[in-house]
């Protein structure tokens, strides 16, 4: 993944910074329990959430267990619809591939849609480095952009800032990119909004290329789709001569009718709305509508190795909805800038270190950034078992193993000097040390499948690593954690404790 | 070797161990989710839209088609738009009572140039009632993506009720995949700063629409 937050400190120190500061906590907590309450309203107005969940999760798996043959039917109808499909290993040739495509219009400016896939490869430094300016054109990548800062949630990036931390930013920092805000602006949200529509106008009407992720790509079809609110993509979309959508290849879906699935699950699971206010759907390109030229970068950077990994596969499902994010306790508290990477929260702390690889710090400790509480597997849209993927790569990191790296099977050690160990060790500690963070946690004796893990984390390990756990404990986890200091006596469960080995 | 032929092998490679075809797709994906919502007569299904439509802050206005030239002038009178964007193959006959100067849709104009009208009048391909979207295909009565996109206001015409479903899955159905699509619920919005939603950031600040049927 990028450079963007190459020196991030561990998730336990960067979560202890969080932890401290109020108004973060405060705005977080705020506008996670806001979109939390409305998305179970949008969800329970569905009659069929179950069937739908089901279908999405049955979909994206036929996917990605035929991604081969999909893909190459993706790039065929791409290609037949008049579009140009190019294929990256890594973020450094899709970084490539679009500093080029860019170059060859002639043109130093781009402007962007919002786009996990383009924050991950670092792709507006990398056109920064080639003197080609990329403009974020969503409202709070905006104000992230302007305020030189990360963004901290997939669906509302500058969730972590307030309306007066935005109105002095707009007011520092507009005028360096373009059309200053207007005297004397006020922090009201639709001021600011104003503000924004004002010194993106002018942006979009002059822009000759655009720059997008999608959310799906219909391999029958060709037809991409961005689904989003405030028109800027539409304007990305539509307004240049030259579109470039860099997608990573875990966005295919089979067929058109596949989304009717997830054109109801996605809006419900993310904005909580029954639908988005604007879905763009486009196949290659049309005479005398739209861009003449639309380029498809399709990216791996770490994806094919995840693919690879029998649990940790279902990651790949995701569809970037961030329902998971707004009920995890952790991230609630801990914010996303934390997790050291573009993708925050759970889904972050499952997909980062398989898309990275877990040789860094940050990396390996995320998959204890994680009360493994379960809320997160119960309002995913397409079933990831967020806390089984957790599990799993604990144990990874804690035992090493069998695992892809760049195409090629490796065998991980258990994390070189255990600095990966120590550091997953303090995160532990930091998770568990903080009983508001358990609290949700105590539903685990009752729901048992987290308890499932074939190992248990940090200091347990020793004893579970030549043991399974019991299938349905005796007493909840956080007893027996209290009760056994962590792990650090004799963690055995009272009772039903079965020898396997 | 190719980037093309090391992420194809890769994807192979990483598939390599799992058993051979499952099943085929369509086993693989059970469609046990509803067709749509919840059963409602044709008048129903309209109703629905108006409904879902104005909860989503469009203006919702409903006539025949006798008073639908009326309904457009007043609209636009009321808007104080002094210049109208005409897709090609929208009804002359709509606009007929309207004072405001005309502008056909043209490939040539700048972004700029639509920058500076006062509204749009189109048509839609097809209305979801369940979710209170209009889709708009590109259709000679709704013209390019753009004129839709840039101008402030926006009034989208749908007859009633042919051209409602009630669902997504159904919308699907009726649609050309090989035509540039857009699917819009409510003018555009933001949610971005507190979680307030703001209307308006880059599209049309404000969405009318007009339902035209027999029922007045
Ligand atoms: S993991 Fe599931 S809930 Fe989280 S963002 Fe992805 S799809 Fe949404």
């Amino acid at each position: 993944m990028s450079g963007t937050f190459v020196g991030m400190p561990a998730f336990p120190e960067a979560a202890r910074a969080a932890v401290a500061d109020e108004r973060l906590r405060g705005n977080l907590k705020h506008a996670t329990h806001t979109i939390r309450a409305k998305r179970a309203a949008a969800v329970a107005e569905v009659s069929d959430w179950a069937e739908l969940r089901e279908a999405g999760r049955r979909i994206k798996d036929h996917t990605l267990r035929h991604l081969d043959h999909y893909l190459l039917r993706l790039e065929e109808s791409v290609t037949a619809a008049g579009g140009t499909v190019h294929w990256a290993a890594d973020a450094a040739e899709a970084n490539r591939i679009v500093t080029g495509l860019v170059k060859a219009t002639g043109e130093s400016e781009v402007v962007k849609v919002k786009s996990m896939a383009t924050q991950e490869i670092g792709l507006n430094e990398a056109l920064e480095a080639e003197g080609i300016r990329a403009y974020e054109t969503d409202l709070a990548e905006l104000i992230v952009q302007l305020g030189h800062d990360r963004p901290s949630h997939i669906l509302v990036p500058a969730i972590h800032r307030n309306r007066g931390e935005i109105r002095d930013v707009f007011r520092s920092e507009m005028k360096e990119w373009g059309r200053p805000a207007p005297e004397g602006l006020t922090d009201s949200p639709a001021e600011l909004a104003e503000a924004a529509r004002l010194h993106l106008r002018e942006k979009f009407l002059r822009a000759k290329v655009g720059i997008s992720g999608a959310n799906f790509m219909v391999a029958e079809t060709g037809t991409l789709v961005v689904v989003e609110s405030e028109g800027n993509g539409r304007m990305c979309l539509t307004l240049p001569e030259t579109l470039i959508s860099v997608v990573g290849i875990e966005k295919t879906i089979p067929t058109w009718r596949d989304l009717e699935v997830f054109l109801q699950t996605l809006p419900r699971s993310s904005t909580a709305e029954r639908m988005n206010p604007y879905t763009s759907l486009w196949t290659g390109t049309t005479d005398g509508d739209g861009p003449r030229a639309f380029h498809l970068v399709l990216l791996d950077n770490g994806r094919t190795d995840t693919l690879a990994d029998d649990v940790g596969r279902q990651a790949l499902r995701c569809i970037r909805c961030s329902a998971c994010l707004n009920v995890c306790p952790v991230y609630e508290r801990a914010g996303g800038h934390a997790y050291g990477s573009v993708y925050p929260g759970p889904i972050g702390a499952i997909l980062s270190p398989q898309l990275r690889g877990t040789a860094s710090e940050i990396d390996a400790s995320l998959p204890y950034a994680s009360s493994l509480c379960g809320a997160c597997y119960e309002v995913c849209p397409v079933a990831i078992d967020i806390p089984e993927v957790l599990v799993h790569l604990r144990e990874r990191v804690a035992q090493g193993g069998p695992a892809t790296r760049a195409g090629n099977k490796v065998v991980l050690r258990p994390a070189k000097g255990h600095a990966a160990e120590r550091a997953a060790m303090r995160a532990t500690r930091w998770a568990f040390g903080r009983p508001g963070v358990l609290r949700t946690g105590q539903r685990l004796a009752a729901r048992t499948r987290w308890l499932h893990p074939r190992t248990l984390p940090g200091p347990g390990r020793a004893w579970s690593a030549t043991r399974d756990l019991p299938p349905v404990p005796a007493e909840p986890f956080r007893d027996w954690w209290e009760r056994t200091n962590g792990g650090r006596d004799d963690g055995a469960a009272p009772q039903d404790r079965e020898e396997t080995k | 070797m190719s980037s093309r032929d090391r992420v194809l092998g890769r994807v192979r490679r990483a598939l390599a161990g799992l058993p051979a075809e499952p099943e085929p797709y369509e086993e693989a994906v059970p469609r046990a989710y509803l067709r749509q919502h919840g059963e409602r007569s044709p008048e129903g299904t309209v109703d629905l839209l108006a409904e879902n439509l104005a909860d989503y802050r469009a203006r919702v206005h409903r006539c025949t088609p006798g008073e639908l030239p009326a309904v457009l002038a007043e609209l636009l009178a009321a808007r104080g738009a002094r210049t109208v964007l005409v897709p090609p193959g929208l009804d002359p006959g709509w606009l007929a009572a309207s004072d405001a100067e005309r502008i056909p849709d043209r490939a040539e104009s700048t972004p700029a140039e639509l920058d500076r009208i006062d509204s749009v009048v189109t048509g839609c391909a097809v209305a979801v009632a369940e979710t209170g979207t209009l889709v708009l295909d590109g259709s000679a009565d709704q013209g390019r993506r753009r004129i839709t996109l840039v101008p402030d206001h926006h009034v989208c015409v749908v007859r009633v009720p042919d051209q409602v479903v009630a669902s997504v899955p159904l919308a699907l159905g009726r649609l050309d995949p090989a035509r540039p699509l857009t699917w819009i619920s409510g003018p555009s919005a933001t949610s971005d700063i507190e979680l307030d939603r703001v209307e308006g950031v880059h599209g049309p600040r404000t969405l009318e629409v007009v339902l035209v049927g027999e029922r007045a």
